[in-house]
């Protein structure tokens, strides 16, 4: 039973990845990856991580493949070309220069380089473990790969690279924010005006938000800066009782 | 199935994500076939974790996964970034840090 | 005070008064740096009046006086100390130096009256008289050198004085390089002598070159090479052939210093050199015969072209280097203390000439050319005069001085016998030539119809040009600094310039009492004990030759002198004549109008080939091999390294990507092998 479960899920993941890097369509190339992730997590499942799988579906196939979903719904995905012709460099897009066409038909001969080279490390080594099964297994409610192992590693063996990894997920929330912000100076997009306009429809005085109330006013006054558009509104408003 | 055939699989899906991520020309793309890479590192991970019947590999793919995460979040903001400024959506284009 | 106190004071003067005029230039009103120099060097003339007289009260065996102040140089075998020696040569040479030195001062001071350059005119000829003093000073090789270097500095700032002539930047340089020339050969001959006597003070080195430093024969190989490269120096510096090209282009200098450096002073520091050495190169008679050769041959050269210049400080320069010839012929032979007496003489009535000369070209308003002089005797009485009497000294009319000293070295050549005979018919046809081209310039420019110039001033108005020109190439020129003043002195004029030209021909006539042969011998006597150890030294006895070479030369000097006469005041346009109508005078004039082309010779011999390496040098080697092969391969190979490693940063993202992934399948694959 197993055994069929995992090459259904072996099938799964190899043709999600094959999708992913032969897909023209960027969107496809996303629904193939989370095709991908989520017969991973068969795979995790069947080897006894049980909330490792969990987390890779609600996690890495819910969070994080929706924010690729956004991203090329925004961005725009242009059809990229088959990768036949990009093996040979045809193409009316291909860039100038010696690295393009050659770089692809190298990197398909390299990527090979690495498969071989791996299968060999892994499985035509003297490894005799990987011939086995893996080590014994015992269920109970803290038995190998339950959320409560995972829970009683993280808070006590591996408490400082949880800490760390919670550091590095906050820090990259706010380098996400920074990187992604509009700039003054730059042309605003058109669309941005047109979705604007709605806001600075005339509101009851004390209504809206922040940025309604005091886009407006900054819009009128000519200040950009956030602090004196807001004493400018104060000042048109007039003081609040 | 032995522990080899799982070991097998993360070593294909590890070689395909190397292939996208020099073949392909939509960074977009390319990031994803960067996960790839990065899931077939977790399942290698999990499976010898398995095989040795104690939790760490299982924490280390979580770390990953946790890395992963954050990566995305940058790249894809990166991403945008260029897009806002007009630029192609071209990992051959953008090409202006070279010597 | 002892000897050699005085001995420094000499040198200090004249260092003081160029520090003081050089320093305080800005600050020193009118002429007053004009008396401060000529003060300056007056003191110095007092101080070897005062070395003399406490040299005299000495024994005669124990006048030979060393003092050192410091030590100059001591490693590597090397002893060298701040030393003066101070024996009658010295003295005598230092008397003659700073007593005609002071009357060009006091003569400068009218001349270079109103030019802008005043001040530094003082400090420069101070600082040549320091260096020549230090030159006949010198106690041991090293501060001869330094002293050699020092005239040669001196006289090359001297002679471009006026810089903004290129004439006399030129000659200049030109000056300069002959002199390198000679100092290149100084420095190499002490080198021949210090290797085997192993010391540079000259009585140390001569004892040992006497008790045989030098092995015992006579004509010993580093000896002979030794001395004949010091006379290559001495040949530079006193303008013998074939080192001599540079002093008729010398007197591009204000007229001053042409009669100090160029008469009276430095050209004599090889006749000196000679001298000191004596020990040497008695010695080395292969030496000695060179010596004698090349100043029998310059004299008789130089006084055929004197006859067909037109510049008249040329002919005097010319003049200057017949006599030096005289002056090194007479060293060589042995006659030391009759060359050096020509020496002392020589410098009087040159020093006088020169000083004539320039009381002339200031008449004629900075003209120098004998063409348009002319009818100057009712104009400059004074000048006449003085000129007559340098004339008849420099011609060899007895009681003149030149007489006495000239046949005095005729007559020891004779003495030598052999193959010197030739030498002594050179000498005293050399003398009837002197007496010619002297009497040619005098006649030309004195005699005859006076000129406007003259004409002006024998109403009493001194002329002066329209527009100041370049006497040589008549480019014009204006009178601020680096071109002569506006003002044009006269020795009817200005009487510092008078006192000086007095007491010269004073020199010029009276010299010649003090060694009167048969009779007096002072300079003989005095000159002695530096002389000590020479063989050749003792006065000659014959008084056959003695009469014939008296009257010979007398004959000769009046002969010449009724030539002169008859070609240029009786029958003007007979030398024209002469020149042009013969064949043979024809070639023989354009010869010595070219002074026998011995600057094209030297152009072609020295400077075409040295141009033609330089010219190869920059082209080929430089260009070609340093340039384009070392530097360029050097820089190109690194440039094409970084080229190569540059294509690594292609900025393709991807492209980084596959060489990271071929770098792990690297890492992987050398591990795969490890097992």
């Amino acid at each position: 039973m197993s055994t069929v479960l995992f090459f259904i899920a072996a099938i799964g993941v190899i043709t999600g990845a094959v999708g992913v890097v032969v897909l023209r369509n960027p969107f496809y190339s996303v629904l193939a990856l989370v095709a991908h992730l989520v017969s991973l997590a068969v795979l995790f499942l069947l080897l006894r991580a049980e909330f490792v799988a969990a987390v890779q579906v609600v996690v890495y196939a819910g969070a994080v493949m929706v924010l690729y979903v956004f991203v090329v719904a925004y961005v725009g995905g242009e059809a990229g070309e088959s990768i036949g012709d990009r093996l040979h460099g045809v193409g009316s897009r291909s860039p100038a220069g010696p690295v393009g066409s050659g770089l692809r038909l190298g990197g398909a001969i390299l990527g090979g380089a690495v498969l071989v080279e791996l299968l060999i490390a892994l499985l035509g080594t003297g490894l005799e473990a990987v011939n086995g099964y893996g080590a014994g297994y015992t269920p109970g409610p803290q038995a190998y790969g339950t959320p409560a192992y995972i829970g009683k590693l993280l808070l006590t063996r591996f408490l400082v690279a949880f800490e760390i990894a919670s550091f590095l997920l906050v820090i990259a929330a706010v380098g996400g924010v920074v990187l992604a912000r509009r700039r003054g100076g730059l042309e605003e997009d058109e669309d941005e005006r047109g979705l604007l306009a709605p806001l600075a429809a005339p509101r009851p005085q004390g209504t809206g938000t922040m940025a309604e109330g005091v886009g407006q006013a900054a819009r009128d006054a000519g200040v950009v800066n956030g602090h004196e558009a807001f004493a400018a509104r104060r000042e048109s408003v007039g003081p609040r009782a | 199935m032995s522990i080899a055939w799982y070991l097998a699989v993360s070593a294909i899906v590890f070689s395909l994500g190397a292939l996208g991520v020099m073949t392909r020309r939509n960074p977009l793309v390319v990031l994803l076939c960067l996960e790839l890479m990065l899931n077939g590192g977790n399942l290698a991970l999990i499976a010898f974790s398995r095989m040795w019947g104690n939790g760490d590999g299982q924490i280390l793919a979580l770390i990953v996964m946790t890395v992963a995460a954050c990566e995305v979040c940058i790249g894809l903001g990166m991403i945008v970034a260029i897009y806002r400024r007009h630029l192609p959506i071209d990992v051959d284009e953008l090409r202006e840090l070279q010597g | 005070m002892s000897t050699t106190t005085w001995g420094w004071l000499v040198l200090a003067f004249p260092l003081a008064g160029m520090l003081l005029s050089a320093l305080g230039f800005r600050r020193l009103p009118g002429r007053s740096a004009g008396w401060l120099g000529t003060g300056a060097i007056f003191l110095s003339f007092v101080a070897s009046l005062g070395a003399l007289i406490s040299i005299l009260d000495r024994a005669p065996a124990h006048r030979e006086l060393v003092s050192s102040l410091w030590s100059y140089a001591s490693s590597v075998g090397i002893d060298a100390h701040m030393t003066i020696l101070v024996d009658p040569l010295s003295v005598f040479m230092i008397l003659v130096v700073s007593g005609v030195s002071t009357l060009i001062h006091l003569y400068s001071i009218s001349y270079m009256d109103g030019d802008r350059g005043f001040v530094r005119y003082f400090s420069y000829l101070n600082f040549f008289v320091f260096s020549m003093l230090l030159l006949v000073l010198a106690g041991n090789f090293l501060l001869l050198i330094v002293g050699w270097a020092f005239v040669g500095a001196a006289s090359y700032l001297l002679i471009s004085f006026w810089y903004r002539r290129t004439t006399a930047t030129r000659a200049g340089i030109k000056a300069f390089v002959i002199n390198v020339v000679g100092d290149a050969g100084l420095v190499l001959g002490t080198y021949f002598i210090f290797k085997h006597t192993h010391t540079l003070d000259f009585l140390q080195s001569f004892h040992a070159a006497e008790a045989g430093a030098f092995g015992h024969g006579k004509d010993e190989g580093d000896l002979v090479a030794g001395c004949v490269l010091l006379l290559v120096g001495a040949f530079a510096k006193s303008a013998q052939i074939p080192l001599h090209t540079w002093l008729p282009d010398a007197m591009e200098g204000p007229t001053p210093v042409s009669s100090l450096i160029h008469a009276a002073t430095m050209v004599t520091a090889g006749v000196y050199l000679i001298a000191r050495m004596h020990t040497l190169f008695e010695l080395a008679p292969a030496a000695q015969d060179v010596g004698a050769t090349v100043g029998a041959l310059t004299l008789f050269v130089a006084g055929t072209i004197g006859l067909a210049q037109t510049d008249i400080k040329r002919v005097i320069a010319y003049s200057t280097m017949s006599q030096i010839g005289y002056m090194i012929m007479g060293v060589s032979v042995g006659a030391y203390a009759a060359g050096l007496f020509h020496l002392m003489t020589h410098a009087f009535f040159k020093a006088l000439l020169f000083m004539a000369a320039g009381s002339i070209i200031g008449a004629m308003a900075g003209e120098q050319s004998l063409e348009k002089m002319g009818g100057f005797r009712k104009a400059l009485p004074f000048t006449y005069a003085c000129v007559i009497v340098g004339g008849l000294a420099l011609s060899g009319i007895p009681p003149f001085s030149g007489f006495f000293s000239k046949d005095e070295i005729l007559l020891a050549v004779g003495e030598r016998g052999g193959w010197h005979w030739a030498l002594y018919v050179i000498g005293y046809a050399g003398a009837f030539l002197t007496a010619v081209y002297t009497f040619r310039m005098i006649f030309r420019a004195f005699h005859g119809e006076p000129v406007p110039a003259a004409r002006e001033l024998e109403e009493g108005h001194l002329h002066h040009a329209e527009a100041p020109r370049n006497p040589a190439t008549g480019e014009e020129e204006d009178t601020d600094v680096g071109f002569p003043g506006p003002a044009h002195a006269i020795a009817e004029r200005a009487w510092p310039m008078r006192v000086a030209m007095s007491l010269l021909a004073l020199g010029a006539v009276g010299a010649g009492l003090v060694q009167i042969p048969k009779t007096d011998f002072v300079i003989d006597d005095f000159l002695r004990p530096s002389f000590a150890t020479s063989k050749l030294y003792e006065p000659p006895a014959h008084n056959g030759l003695l009469v014939i070479g008296l009257g010979l030369g007398t004959i000769l000097g009046l002969l010449g002198i009724a030539l002169a006469h008859r070609l240029w005041v009786a029958r003007p346009g007979s030398a024209t004549a002469l020149r042009t109508r013969s064949a043979l005078g024809r070639s023989l004039y354009e010869l010595f109008l070219n002074k026998w082309y011995f600057d094209e010779l030297i152009d072609l011999v020295v400077v075409a080939p040295m141009t033609a390496i330089g010219d190869f040098a920059r082209d080929t080697f430089e260009r070609r091999f340093v340039e384009e092969t070392l530097i360029g391969g050097t820089t190109g190979l690194v440039r094409a390294g970084s080229a190569a490693v540059r294509a690594a940063q292609s900025g393709f993202v991807r492209y980084y990507a596959a060489l990271l992934l071929l770098g792990v399948a690297g890492v992987g694959f050398y591990f795969l092998l490890q097992t």
